[in-house]
């Protein structure tokens, strides 16, 4: 596949929750290999929307394709077989494991299965299991917690949770790879070093969809942009065209006078 | 005909205890997560503590309320002593320690009392008024008659006193009313207290029917328990419906099916209601948010 | 010593040497049996510890399954001339058929709504047993044929202290195996977030419904066991305070230890014997000491106990 197919394709999606259409026909195609972010005031229903691509939602309209195969509304494990992955804005970690332990989940797909080398610990299950483990060594030394692998997740800092979501979510391999606030909780010194991973990860040749509230992060790493306001797009392009695009400048100070606004999207 | 009036009085009697116990869960549950699982022993002490005070010579009005005033006090010792200390511990940590404490009541009852079954004499005799062809107990007017007096009260008392509200506020975000000044603690006491009166008196009442003994706790707390999920758990109304129906599916399962399954009759609609409605009769179906 | 303790054959390895340590301390045929009945209930709870406290997932139905197993080498010898041997794995076949068509359904739901369907599912298993006498003996119960091995009869209560001690080691072995594989980490993990266990890849219905039935399985067993110990079977092992009994030393051991399992059966088991002295106040002080051990041990008594030593050396 050229890189420039697209990977993911949303069409005319859309969700209500008690009558307020949370989400309403929302589009977006993100191609390999490049960054593409989902910015908007808070409550814009970006969260939302990535529920509903990943599967934890079920849209009432419109469809996703990934890779060209239709998979609206499958169940999250199935999309992720399928080589969609995720990150939470809330985090979702399991935090009676270790951080090993949890990048090693992440490679349940690719494991294999079989109860009854699991119950009885035949060769193949040990075999399994190191070659996960050293999966998940590698991953944690590529988001920097190579020293915390043996620690459980319960004790690790708000910004190495979002790290080790991130080690997770690829340790799927996946095609197409869902961050919901990778930066939130970051200082400076963090925010650089999650950039730098996440253009990685699209060199790689995953499409990245991104959802971040750090404007100078998504500013400077995004391919292309999509703004989403009260559920709806309200515009999408180049972080450029984004910056000067009037409406995106209302929507996020109201009227106030352009220079602040082009301070805040800076 | 007669016969079906005669299976729904009777199981709508059942039904209002379980009902209770029912509401004794969800009081206790929406102040502090806890499923308490000694609820069925405050029926027992309500009982029981009215029969051997009679038996003492003490007039019933009078041991009655002093029943009454025995479970409040060991509700509130239960959560002082046993729930308080274990702020914090997980749920199942804290339903184990009920567990405990109904085991305990349980040995206590044995000891101070004993180990017979026991009656009460009706409250307005045992001549059965004759209505549409069946024959019913005049206690079972007591017992109907309570539980609707005792639901009212509730009522008012969420709805319409400051404490009432106090409690919902808990019920609905312990956080947000520890931050407005609620009393949280007091709170949770006040439920485990409110919730053995309200046992208590459903023991009272229908002891002339059913007989009491110090075991007969653990089993009404389970059908309270089942009642109460199968109105959805939080929800009082749930909790009297759930009863109710409970109540109303042993007594026609027993009279029409089979006596010896009719417990089993009544869980195996607990299963089907639970399998359409994962969250229970009034449950709200709820949406994960991540 | 603390790599040691963490590798997956510790455990098993901990409860061998126990069994065969305590042996030795046994004065009569009567410490015997208890430890026989600690062992045996302590493979139950190890299964329902599974589900518990690896998967997050209650069951207050499974003395259902363990009384599925104890009737089945009750029943099939005396109406089909089965061997108990036979009849207890036909036992654990039929308890992993029914806990895999009841657990589909069952497992969609959640905490205390799933907590009062088991419950319910247990109580259908027990009225069967004990209303249907013409099978079963009724509230009776019914005698159960001695085991024969090769024309050598199994009795004494040392013999049974070895095999189902032997039973124990081989459940805590295969239990550690599985918490230790992917299917163990995709049922830890869905413990703590099933979503992300299913942006995982995981197919948590499935997860769910695999060690559900892993545990009914390890409940028949011991079912059987016990009723092979005793020669006779009574309903009460399969009704709901039973199931609540499991629950209960699950608890207080420890969710999520497998060492735990073994402790929180061998309290149960172990103080009712010792406070039988004690005539009417047993069941006070049982209660109390249930109440004390969760207060002070909130996690269970072998997780509490571990955090608390390896909190003292990190001083």
């Amino acid at each position: 596949m050229s890189t420039t197919t697209p990977l993911l394709a949303v069409d005319g999606i859309g969700i209500s929750f008690g009558g307020v259409r949370a989400v309403d026909n929302v589009g977006f195609t993100a191609r390999a290999g490049e960054v593409f972010s989902i910015i908007g005031p808070n409550g814009a229903g970006k969260t939302t929307l990535f529920n509903l691509v990943s599967g934890v939602y079920t849209p009432k309209a419109g469809s996703v394709h990934l890779a060209g195969e239709p998979v609206t509304a499958l169940e999250p494990n199935r999309l992720a077989e399928r080589g969609l992955s995720r990150t939470f804005q809330n985090l979702q970690v399991f935090f009676r494991m270790t951080a090993r332990e949890n990048v090693m989940v992440g490679r349940h797909l690719r494991e294999k299965r079989g109860l009854l080398a699991h119950l009885f610990a035949l060769p193949s299950t040990g075999r399994q299991n190191r070659e996960s483990a050293a999966v998940a060594d590698a991953l944690l030394e590529r988001v920097g917690l190579s020293a915390q692998a043996d620690i459980p997740a319960a004790n690790l800092s708000y910004g190495a949770l979002k790290r080790l979501e991130i080690a997770r979510a690829l340790a799927a391999e996946p095609k197409a790879l869902l961050l919901d606030e990778p930066a939130a909780g970051c200082n400076a010194v963090e925010t650089e070093e999650i950039e730098k991973l996440i253009r990685r990860i699209a060199d790689d040749g995953v499409a990245v969809v991104l959802v971040e509230h750090d404007m100078k992060l998504v500013m400077r790493i995004s391919d292309r942009i999509l703004v989403l306001d009260q559920g709806r797009v309200l515009a999408e392009g180049s972080a450029a065209e984004i910056r000067s695009n009037p409406k995106v400048i209302e929507a996020y100070l109201g009227t106030h006078g352009t220079r602040e606004a082009n301070l805040a999207l800076d | 005909m007669p016969e079906l009036l005669q299976f729904c009085v009777s199981g709508l009697t059942v039904g209002a205890v379980y009902a209770l116990v029912a509401l004794g869960f969800t009081i206790i549950y929406n102040a502090s997560d806890v499923v308490n699982f000694a609820q069925g022993e405050f029926v027992m002490i309500g009982g029981m503590t009215t029969v051997f005070a009679t038996a003492a010579g003490v007039p019933l009005p009078l041991a009655v309320i002093g029943a009454i005033l025995v479970a409040m006090v060991v509700g509130l010792l239960l959560h002082r002593l046993a729930i308080e200390p274990a702020r914090g511990a997980s749920p199942v940590t804290l339903i184990i320690i009920t567990i405990g404490a109904s085991i305990f009541l349980r040995g206590l009852a044995q000891v101070v009392f004993d180990k017979q079954f026991h009656s009460l004499p009706a409250f307005s005799g045992d001549t059965p008024i004759r209505f549409g062809g069946a024959a019913i107990l005049p206690q079972s007017f007591w017992v109907l008659g309570g539980a609707a007096v005792i639901v009212v009260l509730l009522w008012g008392f969420f709805n319409r006193t400051l404490i009432g509200k106090a409690v919902l506020a808990t019920a609905a975000n312990r956080l947000a009313a520890r931050l407005v000044g609620i009393n949280t603690s007091f709170v949770m006491g006040l439920s485990f207290v409110m919730s053995a009166a309200i046992g208590a008196i459903a023991g009272i009442l229908v002891t002339p029917i059913t007989l009491t003994s110090y075991d007969v706790g653990m089993l009404l707390a389970l059908k309270g328990f089942a009642a109460a999920m199968l109105g959805g758990m939080g929800n009082p109304l749930g909790a009297v419906v759930g009863g109710l129906a409970v109540g109303l599916l042993e007594a026609l399962g027993a009279g029409y099916i089979s006596s010896t399954y009719k417990d089993a009759i009544a869980f195996i609609v607990i299963l089907v209601v639970l399998f359409a409605l994962p969250g229970g009769l009034f449950g709200k179906a709820s949406v994960e948010r991540v | 010593m603390g790599k040691l303790l963490s590798h997956r054959l510790a455990v098993p390895v901990v409860i061998a040497l126990l069994v065969v340590a305590l042996s030795f301390a046994m004065p009569s045929n009567f410490y015997y049996r208890v430890a026989a009945l600690v062992w045996i209930s302590a493979l139950a709870v190890i299964g329902l510890n599974l589900l518990m406290g690896y998967a997050g997932q209650v069951s207050l139905g499974h003395a259902g399954f363990f009384g599925i197993g104890a009737y089945a080498v009750a029943v099939l010898p005396a109406q089909f001339g089965l061997h108990p041997l036979v009849a207890a794995l036909a036992g654990a076949v039929a308890t992993a058929a029914i806990a895999f068509l009841v657990g589909r359904p069952i497992l969609r739901l959640k905490g205390h709504y799933l907590a009062v369907a088991t419950l319910g599912f247990g109580i259908l298993i027990a009225m069967t047993i004990s209303n249907e006498a013409w099978l079963t003996g009724g509230p009776d119960g019914m005698p159960v044929e001695r085991l024969t091995l090769f024309g050598w009869r199994v009795r004494g209560a040392d013999t049974w202290y070895w095999i189902s001690g032997g039973l124990l080691v081989i459940g805590a072995w295969i239990a550690c195996n599985l918490v230790a594989s992917p299917t163990g980490r995709a049922l830890r993990a869905l413990h703590d977030s099933e979503v992300a266990a299913r942006v995982a890849g995981i197919d948590v219905a499935r997860a769910k419904l695999t060690v559900f039935v892993i545990s009914a399985v390890y409940a028949s067993v011991a079912g059987s066991t016990l009723a092979l110990v005793n020669g006779f079977v009574t309903p009460d092992k399969a009704n709901f305070l039973h199931s609540i009994e499991l629950v209960t030393m699950v608890v207080l051991g420890g969710m999520g230890s497998i060492l735990g399992s073994l402790a929180g059966a061998a309290i149960l088991v172990v103080l009712p014997q010792v406070l039988t002295g004690f005539h009417d106040y047993e069941h006070m002080i049982l209660g109390l000491i249930m109440m004390v051990i969760m207060i002070v041990l909130r996690a269970g008594i072998v997780p509490s106990l571990a955090a608390f030593f390896q909190g003292r050396r990190n001083k």
